[in-house]
């Protein structure tokens, strides 16, 4: 029974937070371009929904693009990184200076070095991506059991077999925490990069249309835009961490 | 089967885990390796499957014949199975490595499992099976190599007392019906006077090896309470007491 009320719960409370929001506006008659109610807001949508659909679309091709191009890279940059000392010691301190970095300050560059809009978006979504994938891969691969480890020596067993046998499979829980946090973390790098390059870029994605419709100040539709925005990032979280069980309960049986 | 020629272990440190240790171990044999923690016997254990190299002295086989893959098998603490396979395919991992295809070696995983009881789990992945069940799986993987030496490192230490007495009479009856040579780490005096046909007594830090006893129990249901028992246990108490700082 409590169980049932805590899961209603985000949705009615989020109801209650709509209904107050909605009478606030019209109570004390607030003009929608400052805020608009949450049925000015549906409306916008319901108007517009055939240029903010393949905004999303466009929003979405660049930020699965970078979450298929950031698991690739990380995954292959922590198979590096475990296999050689050297390599770790190279590479570890360029990939923390990569992500401490703002990626809103690197964009404008990439955007002036990728020709390709497209392509430029999805770089900067990478950038961001990848380094939850490599530190959770790495972190996994490293915690091989010592114990497992020495069996496979004793057997004899070659570099790819430790690898794929034993590894990789014990990275995977590892590795699918830091896929759900990349997940989010591609949309946020779509969303900066598109913001950055404005019409400069893609001139498509939803974050192109938040600054358009703020320049013409239509302010529901920035904010439809907006909750389009929120809702595929937490469509996002959910699939990826559906995968996650999924996966691992394939793994290690029910 | 293999003599340990004044061995010695220094670690990176500077710890001198293992000093002049010389003794020989032979075809068949039981050895329990007894002491209290830190006393290095699991470094002794770890040199003996090649592990680890000594920093001192040798570790020299008969026939001058050094062990190849398959022929030491190792049982750990943990279980350690992978997860993500079921109690057959752990098995079948150490000739898995080797490039055997399961087809051709399903006879000797059967036979593994059923050697420690557990023919009707083939297919349970470790999830699903209890922690002695666990044990068994791994001293099975151990097996299937059909290896010449069978190092086991405290595999017993972490079950509760009655599945510990289970596989313990277990194993022993194991290596009478197959006269595997055992080398079994422990720092319990009843299950080295349980299960062993020599226990070599080692003291802390440097490990040296202060006694090396042979033991005559009579076998059957009432190893555990018969008065040879007794003795030895008392025997292994009085020289602990010799050998350890106060």
């Amino acid at each position: 029974m409590i169980k049932a009320l805590e899961r209603m719960a985000p949705f009615v409370f989020g109801l209650v937070a709509l209904g107050l929001w909605q009478g606030a506006v019209w109570v004390m008659n607030v003009p929608p371009y400052v805020l608009p109610g949450p049925i000015a807001i549906v409306a916008a949508y319901m108007g517009d929904y055939d240029v903010l659909n393949p905004a999303l679309l466009s929003t979405l091709t660049v930020t699965l693009t970078a979450l298929v191009a950031a698991t690739t890279i990380g995954v292959a940059l922590a198979v590096a990184m475990a296999a050689s000392s050297l390599v770790r010691a190279a590479i570890q301190p360029w990939a923390v200076i990569l992500q401490v970095t703002p990626v809103v300050a690197i964009a404008p560059l990439i955007i002036i070095w990728v020709n390709q809009p497209f392509a430029a978006l999805v770089v900067c979504a990478t950038i961001i991506a990848f380094f939850p994938i490599l530190s959770n891969t790495a972190a996994g691969l490293a915690a091989t059991p010592p114990e497992l480890l020495d069996l496979f020596r004793l057997n004899g067993a070659t570099r790819a077999q430790t690898l794929f046998l034993l590894r990789l499979p014990s990275a995977l829980p590892y590795f699918l925490t830091g896929l759900r946090i990349s997940g989010t973390l591609a949309l946020v790098g779509a969303v900066v990069a598109e913001f950055v390059a404005g019409s400069g870029g893609f001139a498509s994605g939803l974050a192109y249309r938040i600054i358009e419709a703020s320049y013409r100040l239509e302010i529901p539709r920035m904010f439809a835009a907006l909750v389009l925005l929120a809702i595929t990032g937490i469509v996002i979280y959910a699939a990826l961490g559906m995968l996650s069980t999924i996966l691992l309960r394939k793994r290690d049986g029910a | 089967m293999l003599s340990i020629n004044a061995v010695s272990k220094r670690f990176d440190n500077g710890t001198l885990a293992l000093e002049k240790i010389s003794e020989a171990i032979d075809a068949g044999d039981f050895v329990a390796l007894l002491g209290p923690s830190g006393c290095g016997k699991s470094t002794l254990l770890r040199l003996l499957a090649g592990l680890d190299m000594p920093t001192d002295g040798a570790i020299i086989w008969d026939e001058g014949k050094q062990p190849g893959p398959g022929d030491i098998g190792f049982v750990f603490q943990d279980a350690t199975l992978l997860p993500w396979a079921d109690a057959a395919e752990n098995v079948y991992l150490p000739l898995r490595l080797r490039g055997r295809a399961r087809r051709e070696v399903a006879p000797r995983i059967e036979a593994a499992l059923a050697q420690v009881g557990l023919s009707d789990f083939a297919g349970s992945r470790p999830k699903a099976l209890s922690g002695g069940m666990k044990m068994r799986v791994s001293i099975a993987r151990a097996l299937v190599s059909e290896p010449r030496l069978l190092l086991m490192d405290e595999p017993f230490a972490a079950l509760d007392e009655f599945t510990r007495h289970r596989l313990q009479e277990d194993l022993h009856a194991l290596w009478r019906s197959t006269g595997k040579t055992i080398v079994f780490v422990t720092h319990s005096i009843y299950e080295a006077a349980f299960l062993a046909s020599r226990i070599f007594v080692m003291s802390p830090r440097p490990g040296r090896i202060a006694a090396d006893i042979r033991t005559a129990i009579p076998e059957g249901v009432n190893r555990r309470t018969s008065p040879e028992y007794v003795s030895l246990v008392a025997e292994v108490t009085e020289t602990f007491r010799r050998v350890m700082p106060r």
